[in-house]
Order: structure tokens, then sequence, then C-alpha cells
């Protein structure tokens, strides 16, 4: 089967991303394909590679990211969630003047088109948050 | 018109959260235009706090948000036109239909409840 993932909460302060993750890993174990995981409202700061979370917790940008890289799984962050929270790549940040950037390996910002996409595209589009 | 390869699946937008103390009913509104570009099926439910968003005479300058609830109004300009509202949620706040801002379906919870098992894809807000 083929799933879609919506995480809604950002890290640390919810579980939401933590469960996310954890789902995605079962979904893979189990042999199905994950079609995109798309992060929305504070689900944006997930894909900041600036966060510094203890060394004996877990680091949950980087466990997305990893598992981006080894799974080739589509990591999208909203780019109009992204903007009001300071998620910002490359380009965006040149666009907007801004003096740096902080997206992390493997996610990408894209539009909401991409969410309602994958909601077309999967078979089952699982959300996680509040 | 965004390429959805024909394909046209039922989407239920479901709002439960008052419009302004978190960001969800604004965030949630911005997809539900968004999806209109794709040509699917698209409704809306509102139950719990989430029948505050569509009350009439919403007025935001005290807390110095934007006051977004006149783009309801707009969605039938997008061809979204289903939306339904929970009846005990506007009874257990005492509201009715009448302080409503757009025309919508009011329908029990357990009538709600048949619509979203109908659904391919539920977004929850």
């Amino acid at each position: 089967m083929k799933f879609g993932i919506m995480v809604n909460e950002g890290p640390y302060q919810h579980q939401a991303s933590d469960t996310a993750y954890l789902f995605a890993k079962a979904v893979l174990a189990k042999g199905h394909e994950i079609y995109r995981v798309f992060f929305y409202h504070d689900g944006v700061n997930n894909g900041t590679r600036l966060t510094v979370p203890p060394q004996d917790d877990r680091n949950i940008v980087n466990r997305w990211s990893e598992l981006a890289a080894k799974h080739g799984i589509d990591l999208v962050v909203c780019v109009a969630a992204a903007q009001r929270r300071g998620i910002l790549d490359e380009s965006e940040a040149k666009r907007h003047g801004r003096d740096a950037n902080n997206i992390a390996a493997g996610f990408r910002i894209s539009g909401l088109g991409q969410l309602v996409e994958a909601g077309i595209q999967a078979d089952r589009l699982v959300v996680f948050g509040d | 018109m965004a390429d959805a390869g024909g394909v046209v699946k039922k989407f239920m937008f479901v709002n439960r959260k008052s419009p302004y103390g978190t960001i969800y009913a604004l965030e949630s509104l911005e997809v539900v235009l968004i999806s209109a570009a794709f040509d699917q099926d698209v409704s809306l439910a509102f139950l719990d706090d989430g029948v505050y968003e569509l009350t009439k005479g919403q007025s935001t300058k005290g807390v110095e948000m934007k006051n977004f609830s006149p783009t309801y109004r707009a969605l039938e300009g997008y061809d979204i036109e289903k939306l339904y509202v929970a009846q005990e949620s506007l009874e257990e706040r005492g509201l009715s239909e009448d302080d409503l801002l757009v025309d919508v379906q009011v329908v029990s919870r357990a009538e709600m409840a048949d619509l979203m098992a109908e659904q391919d894809v539920v977004l929850s807000f």
C-alpha cells in the first residue's frame, strides 16, 4: 500500500512527529511505500537543521533526514507555513532578503498542492497532530 | 487547474477549533482553497469549537489578527458548497444556523459520522 503522511506539530513540544516517524518506519518495515511526508502548521519546524537537542535525547530532525536518505522519501515542508515560522531554504532566503537559511538535509519546501496531491495519489493519507 | 490525473476523491476538511486561539482554522482554510484547484469532491465539516469559525460579526481588532471569516463566503466561488455543521456543537454553544455567515447543512453527530465514513481523505484541523 502507498501511504501519505501529514505532520502537523513541531518536534519535542508534541509527540505527533515522533509517532509519525515511528509509523513511517513501521510502514517501510512491512514493505509498504511512502509517497510523501508533508509538514504543516508547526510541523514545519521538523525541517530546521539548527535544532540542538541534548545529547542523551533523540534527534528528531536528523532522524527524518536519515530516513529520507536511506529510503528516498520525499519530505515536503509547506512554503506558506514555513515562511511564517522562519524555515527557509537557499532560494527562499534569497527571495525574501534573509541572511541565512536553515532547511535540513532531505527536506524541500513546496506548496500545499503537494499535500492535496498526496491525498489523491496515496491509498491512505494519515494525519498526525492535535 | 492542477493535474490530478483524472482521479476524483472525496476530501473532507474537518474543522474543530475556534478561529483565533490557534492557527489551525486559518491554515485549514488555506488548504481548502488550494484543493479547489485539483477538481476534487471537497466538503467541509465544522464541529466542536470549529463552529465558531463560521459565526457572524467576528471582530479581531482587539487581538490584532486578520479577520479571515469573509473568506468562507468566497468558497462558493471555488465550487466548494458542501459545508456541514454539527447540530449538537451549535446547541452546546447556544448558537443556531442564524448565527452563521454562510449557508450550511446542519447535521446530527451521527449523520456527520456517516459523512466521514464516506470520504476517501479526511484532514482534521
